[in-house]
């Protein structure tokens, strides 16, 4: 296994621990826990291309991180308030109870 | 065996694992983390006395192992370790009455559901305080420094339920904060000189001839060198962390933390980081001595303000009520001392100092803790009294820590230590007046020791708690004993006859001087402390107190001057009606712009979006609605069918989207589709 | 060096997997920091200090922050941070997709012969870095701050309670 396919297995690792937390738990909070450790998996993936990768000079997958770190802030920024929101109108947490939209 | 300077920050990374085991432990654990808490300090003392051994190999050497942390831009930074006897002694202090008040912590908090939580924070404590010690870099050192405040202001609102002492601990931090902009912008301005903060680094270093004559010699429009400014933003920070005036007040109500803190505060750790920060720059703060043409010296504004609280603190402390209170007020008295000391030229005077202040002071606070803690939780010492036959060994070795403290003389480490610094004021060519504030001071010491002493044991019991008051445990009284010893024997280290400490110190032999060289100036110190100590029996020892609410005999004396220093010379009143009262200004304007002028801008804003969303409905309604209406009918009928599969499980969706994932992956790979 | 990037994955996994495990949802916000730090941790070693930087602003600094106070935000009383056990089923079928998407990436990686670059560090200052982003990435920057503002006013937003048309309870 060389070191590259070793990162790449942590990150996978990684993405499927964020993948059984946010299939598996209820509370909604740690839903987007588990979407923000899948989305840090995906980081580890852009820099440890970069950093293995055929041309590491090309600074891309660096910037391609810096910038998903930034969509990300703002996701959890929104994916709280969200919650914030929901809370306030149900008065609970749980991701089932905020079915409203079920056809 | 050798301890190299490469594995020095072994020391603060002890303790800090200490911490983070500690910060893990449930609270049942208690063993786990007060055995994780002592061990590692005691193993941090035995690394630290390695070390202290491999810098004396060579006392003038300054060993370093730096190492480059991150680039950035052109730059890299650098940090590192440093070795030399002023910090293996600290270390070696620290670590030692660390260890002892750690053990006494046992006792003391035995009771206190948060007890884990409690050692989590004294080792992150005294983590920090190693870590300033060993640094080799100002940036690391602040890092530290900020360190300690954190875990001081944890500690000192431990009991935060306490509305005081959630105030208290709030007012340490904010205090020690304003020192600390001086302390950062002093940073930041030295690492734009001289491009480092490196203090020792083979000639490059901030501390360092190179650097220092550079710094010397620029100057500022007033005439002052950059190296005073710089010396003086830095001395900002030693300032707020050493108590010194005016930022003494949260000294005081630090207080309100359990006392074994108070200990660690005012013996090892916070309070000896001001004056170690000065000792450890001392090139900078002096690199200005040989100039003769600039208004100030750095080092004449340390002696000033250590002089005004030696003396300040020395006479506040005689109209306290409250026995941690009287025992502060001594610390910020002691502390200006070794400013003091540091000002008039001699840190080596100041770093005795504060080595067997902390010896004696630790035991102090201690001895008051058992006496606390014997008398259930009664601090005011007219509620006390009676106290010795009950106490014995509590009695015995407090006595020793006042008799040190007051500087009784010969026997007890104080009175070399304050010997040595009253010896070097004496030598300072610009000015006497920090000699007279300090032997003044001396007289005062001697007479409220006493009459805390006089009032916390002799005479008989005058309250419930006092009448009741048992000796406290073998885990507390067994520090106390040992403390007790060391507060004798450290003076001797340092003897005018046998000056081992100072030689060590500085590196190059320091002849005794013989025993009629200053015996003037020493005779009226022990001349003085006999009268303070003295004056102490005579009023307060002769005839005891009978009832709490006695008045004091010099309260009755001079009523307005008592109540003016019982309430701290309204110092902190002073400052709520002028910082305070601009701060609040400052508040309401801000507040004025943002509710007026920012909001105004705002809400214009809006208004234009209102008027413009008028515009659209108009057109809307009118133009476009009557299409949209047929398909949109359509579409509701084909959404209504498609809607079922919606179930609004969000958990559902994204396991649909994971198995979708794996079975397209499965058919695309093994059906051969690709 | 393969052996520090196995201890910084293992950290990194281990505080994952307990976070996601735990029934204090503090304590797993927690231990997420943890998880957070071993990424960056990562970056570190890989020799991406900027972002390394980034990921412990934006995370272990902001995002933790923002974490707690949405947990606070949200309980009703202070036994409200334990979260009750989740239904079997549910937690079997979570292991069961996970389990199996993990086997699917992991064999797919280790099949796949992959094109290995330099053995050294490639160097990136912060200097080069803003170079790019301010000449040939500017418009992704642009973006970005862009999506950030309507971020933050959108969170403002949803979060903000009326008080006027709502009462407080």
């Amino acid at each position: 296994m060389t070191t590259l396919q070793l990162c790449l297995v942590i990150s996978s690792l990684l993405f499927c621990i964020g993948l059984v937390g946010a299939l598996s738990r209820s509370h909604t909070i740690l839903v987007l826990l588990g979407i923000e450790l899948m989305l840090n998996a995906a980081n580890m993936n852009f820099i440890a291309f970069w950093r293995f990768g055929a041309s590491p000079t090309a600074a891309t997958g660096v910037l391609f991180a810096i910038f998903s770190i930034a969509v990300a802030a703002a996701e959890a920024a929104v994916g709280l308030a969200l919650v914030i929101a929901v809370y306030r109108h149900q008065k609970s947490v749980r991701l089932e109870e905020a079915n409203r939209l079920k056809g | 065996m050798n301890l190299p300077v490469q594995l020095l920050w072994l020391i603060p990374a002890l303790p800090l694992v200490a911490a983070g085991i500690g910060a893990l432990t449930p609270r049942g654990g208690r063993p786990i983390a007060a055995g994780a808490a002592i061990a590692a300090l005691i193993g941090s003392f035995i690394l630290s006395c390695l070390a202290l051994k491999t810098a004396l190999v060579d006392p003038a050497a300054h060993l370093t192992a730096n190492f480059s942390w991150f680039d950035l831009g052109t730059g890299t930074f650098r940090l590192g370790w440093l070795l030399d006897p002023l910090n293996a002694f600290m270390c070696v202090m620290v670590t030692f009455v660390g260890t002892l008040i750690f053990i006494f912590s046992l006792g003391y908090m035995k009771e206190d559901a948060n007890f884990t939580r409690f050692f989590c924070f004294l080792s992150l404590f005294a983590a920090a305080m190693l870590g300033i010690v060993v640094a080799n870099s100002l940036l690391l050192l602040f890092v530290s420094w900020e360190l300690v405040g954190l875990a001081s202001y944890l500690l000192i609102g431990f009991w935060f339920h306490k509305p005081e002492a959630a105030a208290a601990a709030k007012k340490a931090f904010i205090t020690t904060r304003i020192g600390d902009l001086g302390l950062l912008l002093g940073m930041l301005w030295l690492y734009d000189r001289t491009g480092t903060l490196l203090f020792f680094d083979n000639g490059a270093g901030c501390l360092e001839a190179g650097a220092l004559a550079g710094l010397s010699s620029a100057t500022l429009c007033s005439g002052l060198a950059v190296s005073t400014a710089i010396g003086l933003l830095i001395f900002c920070g030693a300032v707020g962390k050493s108590g010194q005036f005016p930022l003494h007040v949260w000294l005081p109500d630090a207080m309100e933390g359990p006392t074994p803190v108070s200990a660690l505060i005012h013996a090892a750790t916070m309070v000896a980081a001001g004056v170690f920060l000065v000792a450890r720059v001392y090139p900078l703060m002096s690199a200005d001595q040989a100039l003769t043409n600039v208004p100030l010296h750095a080092l004449t504004v340390v002696a000033a303000i250590g002089a005004i609280t030696a003396l300040m603190g020395a006479v506040i402390a005689v109209a306290q009520n409250d026995i941690k209170r009287v025992l502060a007020f001594s610390t910020v008295s002691q502390l200006g001392y070794m400013m003091l000391a540091l000002g008039v030229g001699s840190w080596v005077a100041a770093i005795f100092h504060l080595l067997t202040h902390a010896f004696f002071k630790a035991l102090l606070f201690l001895g008051a803790g058992s006496v606390i803690h014997a008398a259930h939780h009664e601090q005011d010492i007219r509620q006390l009294g009676g106290l010795g036959p009950k106490l014995k060994v509590t009695f015995a070795t407090f006595a020793v820590g006042m008799l040190a403290l007051a500087g009784f003389p010969f026997l007890f480490s104080g009175f070399w230590s304050k010997e040595a610094i009253l010896h070097a004021a004496e030598g300072w060519e610009v000015s006497h007046l920090p000699l007279i504030a300090g032997l003044i001071a001396v007289v005062l010491t001697a007479f409220y020791m006493t009459r805390l002493v006089s009032e916390t044991f002799f005479g008989h019991g005058r309250s419930h708690a006092s009448e009741h008051a048992h000796e406290s445990p073998a885990v507390m009284t067994v520090p106390l004993a040992i403390l007790a010893a060391c507060s004798v024997l450290i003076g001797f280290v340092g003897t005018p006859a046998w000056p081992w400490l100072q030689s060590q110190l500085t590196g190059e032999p320091v002849h005794p001087h013989g025993w009629f060289e200053g015996a003037g100036l020493m005779m009226l110190s022990i001349l003085l402390v006999a009268f303070g100590i003295g004056a102490g029996l005579a009023i307060y020892a002769r005839r005891t107190r009978v009832t709490a609410s006695q008045r004091d005999p010099i309260e009755a004396k001079a009523p307005s001057l008592f109540a003016f220093l019982g309430a701290r010379m309204k110092l902190d009143e002073l400052y709520a009606a002028t910082v305070g009262k601009v701060n609040s200004a400052l508040a309401v304007v801000s507040d004025g712009l943002d509710r007026y002028v920012w909001a105004g801008i705002v809400n214009f804003l809006g208004r234009l979006g209102e008027f413009a969303g008028v515009v659209y409905r108009e057109a809307d309604e009118e133009g476009l609605n009557g299409g949209f209406d047929t398909g949109s009918e359509t579409l509701r009928e084909a959404g209504k069918v498609y809607s079922r599969s919606q179930t609004g499980d969000a958990h559902a969706y994204l396991r649909a989207l994971a198995v979708g994932f794996v079975v397209l992956v499965l058919v695309i790979t093994l059906g051969g589709l690709r | 060096m393969n052996l520090i990037l196995v201890l910084i994955g293992g950290l990194m996994l281990t505080a994952a997997a307990v976070a996601m495990s735990l029934r204090n949802i503090i304590h797993s916000a927690l231990l997420l920091i943890g998880s957070w730090l071993g990424v960056s941790f990562f970056y570190l070693w890989a020799g991406a200090e900027f972002v390394a930087f980034a990921q412990v602003l934006v995370y272990v600094g902001a995002v933790s922050m923002v974490v707690l106070f949405a947990v606070l935000l949200t309980r009703r009383d202070r036994q409200d941070v334990v979260v009750a056990p989740e239904t079997r089923t549910r937690a079997i079928s979570a292991l069961l997709v996970g389990g199996s998407v993990a086997g699917l990436l992991v064999s797919a990686v280790l099949g796949t012969p992959l094109a290995t670059g330099p053995a050294e560090t490639p160097t990136l200052t912060v200097k080069d870095l803003g170079t790019l982003l301010a000449g040939p990435q500017a418009a992704g920057l642009l973006i970005a701050g862009v999506i950030l503002t309507v971020a933050l006013l959108g969170a403002v937003v949803l979060a903000a309670t009326d008080s006027g048309k709502e009462d407080a309870s």
